[in-house]
């Protein structure tokens, strides 16, 4: 199993009751898997602040509860967390963290263990698929033992690398019965500040359990002139450069670090090397308590460890590698798919001057690369507006006349951009806010959410239309559009760019991700029929102005000159027909 | 020290060649042979289209997850190109099987780059290569779109695997009506020796 089917595993093992997440890679599957157990009610959340407060709940009521998310999403539900981690749980409460070094699929490469410390809570970090299932079981008992919730802390390869895994039976656990407790789980500030000190006491009571605890343990090798103090998959890079040559401290419960256990290993080996990927976060601490080790001197603070880095850090050795003629490589950067819906909207940005183009997370972002060029930046999710907002006032009052322009997808703009839209109504500022809504959670791989009409299991949800949400926060000016009728999208561009002066306008771009399993409603309202486009050589004059939409199904030829579609790939949207000045690409059926 | 037995494997590819079902089946059968297996793969993308690479080891007791470069023991890339994207992976001394198959990238597609001449010759000059054309023998085999199995019997054939039992591995990951075209390319791809796309 890969890591977080092993999490989903251990979930059901550990007779988890309920679960909630928000999608992020590499965090996705975890969910998706835990949905596929009946005994476990699990649900898409919108964002992960609310994932982590329902689960939260969950536990106040009796039962065993988790959320699991990507590392920025416990940024954004660092709040009830934090608070949750004075108050302790009744039904055992743990979260999944997993971050992403080297930033496969993310726009920063935090290390989330730093959490667990600030947040004083145990975390566990396991460093194959069988130890994520065993120590994801046990960490609820650890919750529920110690009364704080847990941190699950893993990594891209933690989650996404397969290896074997025995497996156990679920053991049913019994709601504990719900009393109602203000001096625990009503947080005043009169009962934090008592909590506060029994987080403290907890604290400690933490510090001794770590060094007893199974998941941290010494492995002497015959040689002792090498200890190595490492966790997580950079145990796994460790064993495979020194083998049995050296020895290993291996931790799994890596807050509060057992600092006895440490002192001891150290005390048996000439040099204590500390392996860890990203932050010197247990070699801090470990040079804190007096103790002598190496670490980040020698092993890299960026991107992920592999094995070679390991080796040619501490070993000083070097792979050789085969030489060969680098010029026969051509990049593959990823495009939006053939058919995109986006494609449409991007076009017709990028033709416009003096604008500024806000982006956001999602596969709009590639909205910005080559050749369609249409975005200036991006930070978080559901940060395009208020961003844009912030943008629009300040070249308001320096005098600097630009336009601005802010897209996110629908995902996004219920995870946390309707706050983001708020702030632009509320405040008043002159943006174009577009809502591009291709009906699914597209870049993280198609989950439902609160507009699609359907939950995790597919069972029918009640549809939030964007457009009434819109309407309803106080938006007069409001448009959908097919993004893919490229006339349309211009002319609701223009009405924008036109009504913008008058106050905040918003536009919806409407039209189903082509990857997407189409739903009932879906093939009502867009009634799609298999269809490809070709290009007729004798008109096509080589003009190349199909390319500039970026469609990957469309090639040149430079030798005939001719522009030629992929019907493999090609989706029959269209929009590289309706730039064609000379009416070369025409509409067919799709061959089955 | 690393353990002498641990092979590596790393497939290469685009996104939607099946290089993920090539490497499912690969880890069933290995495992049901009673070895130690970890696979890795990357995605996060939803998009078609990007360069996407899977790695799969096995032995007696495996534990790195993935490989790092320069120590591939065999390279097996679904697209031309990706073989030379991949090559700095590949340990020397060690293997390719590529495919002899071309899907041109953005910057050929726009006509700015040309697709690069020659690649096959660079890497016959630089490992030990075996060259197919997979479409051609899927063609053959009934099932155009089982170039991905092709190329997996291929691999199977020069890891010297062919006495696993690959029906039963291929049987637990495909669904069953497609199961006999699949092992027909499997067997095709165990027998294939080069053949270069005409
Ligand atoms: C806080 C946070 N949570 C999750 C993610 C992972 N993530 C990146 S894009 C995306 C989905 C975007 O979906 P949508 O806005 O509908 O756009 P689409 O990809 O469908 O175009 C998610 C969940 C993230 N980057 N940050
Ligand atoms: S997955 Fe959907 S939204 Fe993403 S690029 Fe492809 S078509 Fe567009
Ligand atoms: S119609 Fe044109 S733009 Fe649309 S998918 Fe086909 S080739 Fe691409």
């Amino acid at each position: 199993m890969t890591g977080n089917e092993a999490v989903a595993r251990g979930a059901y093992e550990a007779g988890v009751s309920f679960a909630s997440a928000y999608p992020g890679t590499p965090s996705t599957e975890i969910l998706e898997n835990v949905g596929t157990y009946r005994e476990i009610t699990a649900e898409w959340a919108p964002n992960e602040k609310v994932a982590m407060e329902a689960a939260i709940g969950a536990s106040m009521a009796g039962v065993r509860s988790m959320a699991a998310m990507k590392h920025v999403g416990l940024n954004v539900a660092a709040d009830p967390i934090f608070t949750f981690a004075y108050m302790g749980v009744s039904g055992g409460m743990v979260f999944v963290s997993a971050d992403d070094p080297g930033m496969h699929s993310s726009q920063n490469e935090q290390d989330n263990r730093n959490y667990a410390k600030f947040m004083k809570i145990p975390m566990l970090e396991p460093s194959d698929s069988q130890e994520a299932k065993d120590m994801f079981r046990d960490a609820f008992d650890l919750s529920e033992k110690y009364d704080t919730p847990v941190m699950f802390r893993m990594t891209t390869r933690v989650c996404h690398s397969k290896s074997l895994v025995e497996l156990g039976e679920r053991r049913e656990f019994a709601a504990i019965p719900y009393v109602k407790n203000r001096m625990k789980n009503d947080n005043v500030p009169a009962v934090a500040r008592n909590l506060r000190v029994k987080m403290l006491e907890r604290d400690r009571r933490l510090a001794a359990f770590t060094n007893d605890c199974p998941y941290n343990f010494a492995e002497y090798n015959g040689s002792k002139k090498i200890g190595i103090v490492t966790s997580g998959i950079s145990y796994q890079y460790a064993k495979e450069v020194f083998g049995d040559s050296a020895s290993y401290l291996k931790l799994g419960l890596t807050n509060p670090l057992p600092m006895d256990m440490i002192r001891e290993f150290r005390s048996n080996v000439d040099t204590l090397y500390v392996i860890e990927e990203l932050d010197p976060f247990m070699e801090e601490q470990i040079k804190a308590a007096g103790i002598d080790c190496v670490g980040k001197e020698k092993i890299p603070l960026v991107g992920e460890l592999n094995p070679n880095i390991v080796r040619k850090a501490l070993l000083d050795e070097d792979v050789p590698e085969i030489s060969f003629n680098q010029n026969l490589i051509v990049d593959r950067p990823p495009t939006l798919c053939a058919g995109c819906p986006h494609r449409g909207f991007f076009y017709e940005c990028a033709k416009r001057s003096d604008t500024v183009m806000v982006g956001d997370i999602g596969c709009y972002a590639l909205g910005g690369s080559e050749p369609l060029n249409a975005k200036d930046m991006a930070i978080c999710m559901g940060a395009a507006f208020s961003l844009a907002h912030g943008l629009s006032k300040a070249f308001l009052a320096s005098g600097q006349d630009k336009t601005v322009v802010a897209c996110m997808g629908d995902s996004t703009f219920f995870h946390t951009g309707i706050n983001s839209l708020e702030e632009v109504v509320y405040n008043d500022s002159r943006v174009i806010c577009c809502i591009l809504d291709n009906r699914i959670t597209g870049m993280t791989g198609h989950q439902e959410n609160p507009g699609t009409g359907y939950t995790l299991q597919g069972e029918p949800a009640t549809i939030m239309d964007i457009e009434t949400i819109v309407r309803a926060l106080g938006v007069e000016r409001v448009r959908t559009v097919n993004p893919l009728r490229l006339n349309d999208m211009k002319e609701a561009l223009d009405w924008a760019y036109r009504e913008v002066h008058e106050g905040p306008v918003v536009l919806i771009t409407r039209w189903p991700c082509v990857l997407k399993k189409l739903s009932t409603e879906d093939r009502r309202e867009f009634r799609p029929v298999p269809s490809v486009c070709i290009v007729h050589h004798d008109q096509c004059i080589g003009c190349k102005k199909c390319l500039t939409t970026g469609c990957p199904a469309l090639s040149f030829d430079k030798y005939e000159r001719k522009v030629s579609i992929d019907a493999l790939q090609c989706d029959g949207c269209t929009v590289c027909a309706q730039v064609c000045p000379k009416q070369a690409i025409t509409k067919g059926a799709k061959r089955a | 020290m690393k353990r002498d037995d641990t092979k590596s494997v790393l497939l290469v590819g685009v996104g939607g060649q099946g290089t993920i079902l090539a490497s499912k089946i690969l880890t069933a059968g290995l495992i049901a042979a009673g070895y130690d297996v970890k696979m890795s793969e990357v995605h996060g993308m939803s998009q078609r289209g990007g360069s996407v690479s899977t790695q799969v080891r096995y032995g007696t007791k495996v534990y790195s997850p993935i490989i790092g470069r320069g120590q591939a023991d065999i390279l097996v890339a679904f697209e031309t190109m990706e073989a030379i994207r991949y090559l700095p992976d590949l340990k020397p001394g060690g293997k390719v099987v590529v495919n002899d198959y071309q899907m041109p990238s953005l910057p050929i597609l726009s006509g700015e780059r040309e697709y690069p001449d020659n690649i096959l010759e660079e890497l016959r000059d630089k490992a030990d290569t075996l060259v197919l054309d997979a479409a051609a023998i899927a063609r053959d085999n009934d099932n155009p779109k089982g170039m991905n199995v092709v190329l997996l019997g291929a691999l199977i054939q020069s890891l010297g695997l062919q006495n696993i039992d690959w029906a039963t591995a291929l049987r637990s990951c495909v669904k069953s009506r497609f199961v006999d075209v699949n092992l027909r390319c499997l067997d095709a791809g165990m027998h294939a020796s080069e053949r270069m796309a005409v």
